[in-house]
């Protein structure tokens, strides 16, 4: 049994066999297999060898004889070196004398050769180890391209253990199967926690070294309120976390009775509690955890799960249709892609950004993208006719940025004239205020716009210039910053001016001990995720407007987040004791 | 094994060469080194001062990693075994790989 301590990121309790995804760009951890497991784990050697030859063949055909095929040579090199027998029974023995797995047995042997090479005396021979780090990857990403295949068709209960999630492996998840995630990295904003937190699963992120210690087929207890990773638990841990499990069952349970209660504060002012989705089959746990309509439909799901091929307008459309359809007359705020500083786009460039964060992300990358943007609103559109769907833009910096997304709106309304379809002509358009430039500029803004959304996660990253995944300055990141609550209220106090709605959607909506703070700051409606809507609730209803105005006039003035985010805590735990 | 089927005929040929082409046994020389050696169905085993390989199998060729100038043992059993060592060591010491050597480096 070992016990690991990450930071909790989604709560609940899961008791799981483990299913390890390893990373091709980071080192293999030695990882051990059960005797009976041998065979097919040399299956995999060969199908993953298979597949390489198959791909290498392609590549070498594909190549000219420019440089005077030199190109040709070293694909023809690789194909000689994955036909080679002596090297597959090398890696073949590895697996069954030292009981590993084949990704391990794959890249101990090459690397081993590898090192060989880059021992001699003779420079041109030390570079050919470069060639053998090829093959290793080239045989890790079809050997891992396989495991991620198993994860999409599950047939069993797993918890997910990985170094880190991208959105398309998740997106690529059997929701069904997949119990719980745990990662070595990330931070409380990181894909893996978003997407755990929407499936209702819980997960534990940061815990370093976790794939190191977890071979595949153990059993883990994933503990996603106290961020605990039991590995091989005893029988009495596992005896323990059941009765555990089924109290925290009870208290979900309990919170779940108040669904059919208003969001109404003690002193009867109502807050709209929307929800935060990603996939169409979520928006029914919108409802049925009671909320008032979707605040944040993210639509990237629509590009990453399906990497080959880009959606057509009419898969936009189907998605949009299927949601609007769950929520009929009440707000379904759908923000277009959010696509550019993700690994999938990344890897698509020829030349990946040093610095996507800062880059071609979001509403730039729409707009140098233009038939992809126009097809999503041509799709939004068509849908508006199905309900009250309303337009939002991401990562607006500038009004410039603004004025030209409009301009598009317009021209696909145009376009949609033409045809003769029906849409809604007064959709309404917002933007979302996740920049500090944006927050500053929010009096200007206002008046173009018919709502702003305040992302708290990117206004901190950026306002705090911290990368939230990155665990060695995570614990910097913070939305209780007073430069970042600094910014909150000039946007409120610009969106009242203008008389124009704002909304929360960040992660800071669904953590309960920033709720009494936002709505002392005038927040009226909040948009978070799903699973944290009956939480959120119950504190909305065990508070007065003026507690709430008294605690904002309170934390305002004050000046380090230390002495912010313990006063939040204390004040919360007054009213809702079991959340902490 | 390839010659096994008249082992009456096992015939063993053995000679030295020494690598001539000036970037010594790298990947692509090692290839056409095991793509040679396959066309025959003898053993064919290669020897440099500390170790022996077979001659086709390119991981094992590659790794002795044998520069410019170095001499190795070219052993081959089975019936073709005569013709395998020549076609080697035509490739290795006439053809060096059809890679310049240092002489033809000098020249240009």
């Amino acid at each position: 049994m070992e016990i690991k301590k990450g930071i909790a990121v989604s709560p609940g309790i899961s008791i799981a066999r483990s299913l390890v995804i390893d990373a091709e760009d980071y080192r293999i951890p030695r990882r051990k297999i059960m005797p009976a497991q041998q065979m097919a784990e040399v299956q995999r050697i060969r199908d993953a060898f298979k597949d390489a030859i198959q791909e290498l063949t392609q590549l070498e055909v594909a190549q000219d004889e420019t440089e005077g095929g030199k190109i040709k040579d070293i694909f023809a090199v690789h194909l000689r070196f994955l036909h080679d027998r002596s090297l597959r029974k090398r890696i073949t023995e590895l697996v069954h004398s030292d009981l590993v797995t084949a990704e391990y047995a794959v890249s101990a042997t090459l690397r081993e050769i590898a090192s060989h090479f880059a021992k001699e005396k003779d420079a041109y021979m030390r570079e050919r180890a470069a060639d053998i780090y090829d093959m290793e990857r080239r045989l890790l990403k079809h050997l891992l391209g396989m495991k991620r295949e198993d994860v999409e068709h599950l047939t069993e209960e797993v918890a997910v253990i990985a170094r880190e999630l991208s959105p398309t492996q998740t997106a690529g998840f059997n929701k069904k199967f997949v119990k719980g995630i745990a990662s070595d990295a990330g931070g409380r904003t990181s894909h893996a926690a978003i997407v755990a937190r929407s499936l209702g699963i819980p997960a534990v992120v940061a815990l370093e070294d976790l794939t190191e210690s977890v071979s595949g087929g153990d059993t883990v207890i994933i503990d996603g309120n106290r961020g605990l990773v039991i590995v091989n638990p005893d029988d009495e841990t596992i005896r323990q976390y059941e009765d555990y499990s089924h109290e925290f069952v009870e208290l979900e349970h309990k919170l779940d009775a108040i669904r059919e209660k208003p969001a109404v504060t003690r002193d009867g002012v109502k807050v709209a509690l929307l929800g935060n989705i990603e996939f169409p089959e979520e928006a029914e746990m919108v409802l049925q955890k009671g909320g008032e309509g979707i605040g944040l439909y993210r639509t990237e799901f629509l590009y990453l799960s399906r990497p080959s091929s880009e959606p057509t307008e009419q898969d936009h459309y189907q998605a949009y249709a299927e949601t609007v359809g769950v929520f009929k007359h009440r707000p379904v705020i759908i923000r277009t892609m959010d696509l550019g500083a993700d690994k999938y786009t990344q890897s698509k460039r020829f030349a990946p950004e040093p610095n996507p964060f800062l880059g071609l992300r979001s509403i730039r990358f729409c707009l140098r993208n233009l038939l992809m943007f126009k097809a999503q609103l041509h799709a939004i559109l068509r849908a508006s006719v199905l309900g009250e769907v309303k337009i939002m833009f991401p990562l607006i910096t500038n009004i410039q940025e603004l004025m030209q997304a409009k301009m598009i709106v317009r021209d696909v309304m145009e376009d949609l004239d033409e045809k003769s379809i029906t849409y809604n002509r007064n959709i309404q358009v917002g933007i979302m205020i996740e920049t500090p430039s944006a927050a500053l500029m929010a009096s200007t803004l206002a008046r173009d716009v018919d709502f702003f959304s305040i992302g708290t996660n990117d206004l901190t990253q950026y306002t705090l210039a911290v990368d939230r995944g990155n665990e060695l300055v995570s614990t910097l990141y913070s939305s209780a910053d007073p430069a970042v609550l600094r910014l909150i209220r000039t946007v409120i106090q610009d969106a009242h001016k203008a008389q124009i709605d704002v909304h929360v959607c960040g992660e800071m909506a669904s953590e309960p001990e920033y709720i009494m703070l936002l709505l002392g700051m005038g927040i009226r409606t909040i948009s978070l995720t799903p699973p944290m809507i009956p939480e959120i609730k119950q504190i909305v209803r065990s508070v007065t407007m003026e507690d709430c105005n008294n605690l904002a006039r309170k934390i305002l003035g004050m000046n380090s987040e230390r002495q912010i985010s313990g006063y939040l805590r204390d004040a919360t735990r007054k009213i809702l004791p079991e959340a902490f | 094994m390839q010659a096994g089927q008249n082992s009456l005929e096992k015939v063993v040929c053995e000679t030295e060469v020494e690598i001539k082409n000036a970037d010594g046994l790298h990947m692509r020389p090692a290839m056409q080194f095991v793509d040679v050696a396959n066309q025959f169905d003898c053993d064919v085993t290669v020897s440099n001062s500390e170790t022996s390989v077979d001659g086709k199998s390119i991981m094992q060729m590659s790794m002795l990693a044998a520069t410019c100038g170095t001499k190795l043992k070219i052993k081959a059993e089975g019936a073709d075994a005569q013709k395998a060592v020549d076609a080697l060591q035509e490739l290795v010491e006439e053809k060096h790989f059809d890679e310049p050597t240092p002489r033809d480096q000098k020249k240009r």
